[in-house]
């Protein structure tokens, strides 16, 4: 089992704009790796070299552990080198008005609960951000909810996905590993299985 | 009421429903390559776990290796480092490899339908964006990572919702210079980069009916780029006759019991979708992409469209990829100048594709401003190339035929754009920074499109050449 995840406490990085996709958030050079471990400093990397007023490169938003985004965040390549190199930076949560599938899976699988609020409350959250950065956001995945001393929002997350972070089994595998004997039995159902003999 | 290809492979490979209220699904087929894998077999090292189904396991390495000289060590000390990696899992787990020694290397897509690996009625996956493309063959085909990834090394399984169904269906016949990568640009550019979140696209309608497999394989491909993890094309006799006699599909009687299975997977003619989508095929002409995401494309014979007469959020992101492509409102498709065009990729590096662009490109010149380059595949559709003469055809013309690999589809090895070029690509994708240089600049279209332009010098329409 994994552990608990019910909510997420700090500061947040305010990151506008639709569409940013995984290229965006980790470079392919960056791919050529082994492991994870040094993916944290290399986030946005080109996105930051042309923008020297990125987010990710202003020094009052280095503490953030939440981040918000746009729409369609983490689009494009599947790449979970992308979440790791949120995670590795410090990111334990996404607060965005939609996320592309296999980065929201991703982020699933690697216990960062993703979290969509209405485009009105996002607009809320950049600003309370942008005027404070040392301001603590909560991201209650069990009341749905991303509130600060002076507000709070809904937040959506689909129910299965909710229940992962709350239940703990959003590492997947020892859930997965218990029906053991049921995955043999649909695999053998399957006549493709044994190439139709 | 009826059922979806969907509902029934689904269905058949549904473990039991996880107490999340996910789906515990049985992957039948699982492709793995050097980029993300390695980190997946440390987690299962981690957990002291074997790989469950090793038989149901196949491996490649496409996205790292060169596509110059493939000689071992590779230049790129970090590229051999993950050839090496990918080499030993699959030795110690006993995992078919096809590599480069082999002689069956190439692009993870490309090789799983070419061997008869993409059968229809399957679940697959793969660390890759792009496994919507065995779709096709009317197998329920998606794009994982690495924490899936060792999740189904360890338990041939995934936690997964079940997605929606949207039937997208295009009728008629394709007009002369339009192939099916403008199929695929066209509805992605009217459904949007994030229609298809939660959705497959299940592609019906006689437009698809009357396609080849390759051309079925690059529709599918571009699913995900109109943000459907997967979609999929109802098996029908163009997917028995190009699986019949492929090194992994069952011959004989088997192969008789094999149709009748695949054909019992087809989504039944009272299934209900969950959205409906018509297009008609004429209106679809060869389409260029002018933005910075898939869906920012235009009808060659049209033009940028201008920010001034935009609002809103439309305004900014089309101001945004105007900026960044250094092109001005209401500018010409036609005519924007190249420094590179590349052929190839999951998307449009198959055999068929390199026939369309060498019939281009024969008797012809790349213009002196352009480096063209061809990459197949897979050394399978190398060899075929060369056994046509392609490479020849190419070569005369003044592209460089390349060996396999994913090349400058992302540019993970050493081919890249440098600065701010600009290229004419076959591939998938015109995100900023993609094709390798953070400054560096894609139009996406056909290989058709990318040979044309190549001669061109220039964006051009291919009905139009000389």
């Amino acid at each position: 089992m994994s552990m608990k995840i019910e909510k997420i406490v700090g500061p947040a990085i305010p990151l506008r704009g639709d569409d940013i996709d995984t290229d965006r958030i980790i470079p392919a050079r960056f791919l050529r790796c082994v492991t994870f471990d040094t993916l944290g400093p290399h986030a946005f990397e080109d996105d930051r070299k042309q923008d020297p007023d990125h987010v990710f490169n202003q020094e009052k938003f280095q503490n953030a552990e939440v981040l918000f985004a746009g729409n369609n965040f983490g689009c494009g390549s599947s790449r979970e080198h992308a979440p790791q190199s949120l995670q590795k930076w410090g990111i334990k949560a996404v607060v965005g008005l939609s996320f592309a599938e296999i980065f929201f899976g991703n982020c699933n699988a690697m216990g960062i609960p993703c979290a969509k609020v209405t485009p009105e409350d996002l607009e809320t959250l950049y600003k309370v951000a942008e005027s404070d950065p040392t301001v603590e956001f909560t991201v209650d995945v069990d009341t749905l909810t991303v509130s600060w001393n002076g507000g709070r929002v809904n937040a959506e997350i689909p129910a299965g996905v909710r229940d992962t972070f709350l239940q703990g089994t959003w590492n997947a595998t020892a859930v997965l590993q218990q029906a053991e004997g049921d995955i043999q039995a649909v695999a053998n159902a399957l006549p493709y299985i044994n190439n139709f003999q | 009421m009826g059922k979806t290809l969907l509902d029934k492979v689904w269905e058949k490979h549904t473990v039991r429903e996880l107490p999340s209220g996910q789906s515990q699904l049985f992957i039948g087929l699982h492709l793995i390559h050097e980029v993300t894998s390695p980190q997946a077999f440390a987690m299962l090292k981690e957990l002291n776990l074997p790989v469950k189904f090793p038989n149901r396991t196949f491996a490649t390495m496409d996205h790292i290796i060169p596509t110059q000289s493939q000689a071992r060590p590779l230049v790129d000390s970090l590229a051999e480092e993950m050839v090496v990696a990918l080499t030993e899992s699959c030795k110690e787990h006993n995992i078919t490899l096809y590599d480069l020694e082999s002689k069956q290397q190439g692009v993870v897509h490309i090789i799983g339908p070419e061997k008869g690996l993409t059968q229809p009625g399957m679940t697959i996956a793969c660390g890759d964006s792009h496994t919507s493309t065995h779709g096709a063959f009317g197998a329920i085909a998606f794009g994982i990572g690495t924490s899936n990834i060792r999740d189904v090394l360890a338990t041939g399984c995934l936690a997964m919702s079940k997605p929606k169904v949207r039937q997208v269906r295009v009728e008629g016949e394709l007009k002369p210079g339009v192939y099916a990568k403008d199929v695929a640009l066209y509805i992605i550019h009217k459904l949007g980069v994030k229609g298809g979140v939660g959705y497959a696209y299940e592609y019906a309608g006689s437009t698809f009916e009357n396609m080849t497999m390759e051309e079925r394989l690059t529709v599918c491909n571009m699913s995900i780029e109109g943000g459907a993890r997967c979609g999929y094309i109802n098996p029908d006799q163009v997917t028995f006759d190009y699986l019949k006699g492929r090194e992994m599909v069952p011959e004989g009687e088997a192969f008789e019991r094999a149709v009748e299975y695949w054909k019992s997977n087809a989504s039944d003619d009272d299934a209900e979708f969950d959205d409906v989508v018509v297009y008609n095929a004429q209106d679809i002409e060869p389409m260029v992409t002018w933005g910075i995401n898939p869906a920012q494309s235009s009808p060659v014979s049209g033009h940028v469209p201008n920010p001034e007469n935009l609002e809103g959020a439309e305004q900014t992101s089309v101001a945004e990829a105007l900026e960044y492509m250094q092109l001005s409102g209401d500018q010409d498709i036609k005519g924007i100048p190249l420094d590179v065009t590349f052929i190839g990729s999951c998307t449009n590096g198959r055999l068929s594709d390199l026939r369309i662009a060498a019939e281009i490109a024969k008797g012809r010149k790349v213009a002196e401003n352009v480096q063209a380059i061809v990459v197949p595949g897979s050394m399978e559709v190398a060899r075929q190339a060369v056994a046509e003469g392609l490479d020849k055809v190419f070569k005369e013309a003044g592209f460089e035929w390349r060996l396999a690999g994913c090349s400058m589809c992302l540019a993970m090895n050493p081919d890249k754009l440098q600065g701010d070029q600009m290229c004419a690509s076959s591939s998938n994708r015109n995100f900023k920074g993609r094709q390798g240089s953070p400054t560096g600049r894609t139009l996406l279209m056909s290989p058709a499109m990318v040979a044309a332009s190549s001669i061109a010098g220039k964006v051009a329409d291919v009905r139009e050449l000389d």
